[in-house]
């Protein structure tokens, strides 16, 4: 992304009075708020819905770090999302391993997938680099179709919750909230610790001026890979606790359509913003799940919103919010 | 019947020509969307939904007017390209002096309104549409036996592609097209009006797009999904190719269909994937694209 005036929303931690860990007072409330509701939530409305809020919010999360901050946009998300999610089913189902655990391999192979397609695509920029990511996602989506053990057009089904850590029982919905909730959050604070940090102020710097930034000493193909890797490895962790959760992976998880879905979820809630992707997910897993019976009116709507949001309004629900606030969010 | 290294020749030449067809679709597609590209600079996302949309308007013609193909030929192309300018006038030309990748957002959603409408409406198990009379049967060629609206469409699109690379590369027309792709403001100064060269090219590719979809009602099904996951490997093959060339995205087109229906002779199971592999491939080796220029 090279257009100056989408930038302005690019927050830098404010200069003044000292704040916790340098994050200032008003993200500090918003995650308190955010902490709070994922803990109330679940006495008030189901649990299940919730937790498929969270695995979305940490994937919108994590392509937006590659998004946002990387100015990279990738149309091939789903592919690390659903293979992160096939690999830590089937190792829950066919290998019996520990929730932990086929997460964590789940995880690893996106980061390896992210890893050998990111070399690639970053050789290419812009609409290219776009339209390449989606070719690869695709090749992954047929790979998943054909490969044995992904179980084709049914997906790999019933996959069990097994023991966390060998020792606690989480079946039941209130168990794995509690898991699914620390390992979504672990996940975002990283996420934030990542935009933030240096190496987060080299990416903005390349997102800008990517000349400048080479001529300044920067192995930008690095800082790009790097980016990508942590952005599909993350993406990685939402799919494979998605895996979990609905004891299900499937080719929904890998086509197309959910790299469209992801895109949007960033662009509704605002791109440039730490907290747009939450909301951007939150809204679109809500209204998949309230119009689930109206068929493809759902893709329609979808639709309408990517054009109204592009047309009308490219900064995003909390992009607008923060500059009405005159505060980077 | 003789054989070609263990492979009987009839099947050979038949998933040769089976390979042709694709690379047509492949051709015909990838060209619009380079010639939209040359002068637009958006991707556009919409192309699959508007080559669907054109088997679509051929069948509505023929079902609801009784319209035939003939006339759906010359006729999709101008509804539809139509409705591409409109498209066009009232959202893309928006969209220009901001990011390029917008444009690719603004036609992605674009692209799922029209899916998700034409879903509801005609739902996915697809309809027929039948051949032409003048086009049924086949003839014999000896080592093979060659269904005579398979050979039409090849031929079709190879005269609808040399057209268009003659329209851009060989005209008055194409010149101006040339030279705003290379320069809009000088040639808006030289009293060009760039602007509605910019909207007729789009309606040209999305019409080419069109005629790609009545050429391909009578073969696959006319079904709403038609160009979804046909526009992504079309997105690879132009990818390999590199959009700078017109002639290039015709090559790339009908070679790449080849290269696939060879391997579904002798490797069936990589078919779907053989296009991405060399996607890769020319990644590695000329990041650019086989006939691209580096940007």
């Amino acid at each position: 992304m090279t257009d100056q005036t989408l930038m302005d929303t690019v927050e830098t931690p404010s200069a003044g009075r000292p704040t916790p860990l340098g994050i200032p007072r008003l993200h500090l409330a918003i995650c308190a708020a955010l902490v709070a509701f994922f803990i109330i939530g679940p006495f008030f409305l189901y649990p299940v819905f919730l937790m498929k809020v969270m695995c979305f919010v940490l994937f919108a999360c994590a392509f937006n770090l590659l998004l946002g901050y990387g100015g990279l946009l990738s149309f091939g998300h789903a592919a690390f999302f659903g293979s992160a999610s096939y690999v830590s089913a089937h190792a829950a189902k066919a290998w019996g391993l520990t929730p932990e655990l086929s997460i964590l391999l789940g995880t690893g192979s996106a980061a390896l997938l992210g890893l050998v397609i990111g070399a690639l695509a970053i050789r290419r920029q812009g609409i290219y680099f776009a339209m390449v990511t989606l070719a690869f996602a695709q090749m992954v989506y047929f790979v998943s179709l054909q490969a044995p053990f992904t179980g084709g057009e049914d997906g790999i089904q019933a996959v069990p919750r097994n023991m966390l850590f060998g020792l606690i029982d989480i079946s039941s919905d209130n168990a794995l909230y509690a898991f699914v909730f620390v390992i979504v959050f672990a996940c975002l604070f990283l996420i934030y610790r990542i935009i933030h940090s240096p190496f987060g102020q080299v990416l903005k710097a390349i997102r800008e001026n990517e000349a400048r930034s080479v001529s300044l000493g920067y192995r930008v193909n690095r800082y790009k890979l790097a980016v990508f890797v942590m952005s599909t490895t993350l993406a990685g962790t939402a799919g494979a606790t998605k895996a979990l959760v609905f004891q299900l992976a499937s080719l929904t998880d890998v086509h197309w359509a959910m790299s469209g879905e992801v895109v949007l979820m960033a662009l509704l809630g605002g791109m440039h913003t730490v907290f747009g992707p939450i909301v951007g997910a939150a809204i679109i897993v809500t209204m998949q799940n309230y119009f689930a019976t109206f068929g493809a009116w759902v893709t329609v709507l979808q639709g309408t919103i990517f054009v109204v949001a592009v047309l009308l309004f490219r900064e995003g629900i909390v992009g607008v919010l923060g500059k009405w606030l005159k505060k980077p969010l | 019947m003789f054989e070609i290294f263990g492979i009987p020749a009839a099947a050979l030449f038949g998933q040769l020509l089976l390979g042709l067809i694709n690379g047509s679709f492949y051709a015909l597609l990838s060209l619009g969307l380079a010639v939209i590209f040359g002068l637009l600079n958006i991707i556009n996302f919409t192309h699959g939904a508007q080559y669907m949309m054109g088997a679509f308007v051929a069948w509505m013609l023929l079902t609801y007017l009784g319209v035939d193909y003939w006339w759906a030929l010359i006729l999709v192309p101008v509804i539809v390209g139509a409705t591409g300018i409109v498209v066009e006038r009232l959202m893309i030309s928006r969209l220009y002096h901001l990011d390029h990748l917008y444009g690719l957002l603004l036609t992605f959603g674009l692209a799922l309104i029209i899916q998700g409408l034409f879903r509801n409406q005609y739902g996915v198990s697809g309809l027929p549409y039948s051949i032409p009379d003048a086009l049924q049967g086949g003839t014999n060629l000896g080592f093979m036996f060659l269904p005579n609206y398979r050979a039409w469409v090849v031929v079709a699109s190879v005269v609808v592609c040399f057209g268009t690379w003659f329209l851009i590369e060989k005209t008055r027309l194409g010149a101006y097209l040339r030279a705003a792709t290379e320069n809009p403001k000088m040639v808006g100064a030289f009293g060009i009006n760039v602007p509605r060269l910019i909207t007729l090219t789009y309606g040209f590719g999305v019409g080419l797009a069109a005629l790609a979809g009545v050429l391909a009602a009578p073969i696959y099904s006319v079904n709403p999904n038609m160009g979804a996951d046909l526009i992504i490997v079309v997105f690879a093959v132009v990818v390999i190719g590199g959009m700078g060339s017109i002639m290039g995205a015709i090559l790339t087109g009908f070679g790449l269909g080849i290269v696939e229906g060879l391997t579904r002779v002798f490797y069936a199971e990589a078919s779907a994937v053989v296009i991405f592999v060399i996607m890769a491939l020319v990644l590695l080796i000329k990041p650019a694209g086989l006939f691209g220029r580096v940007a």
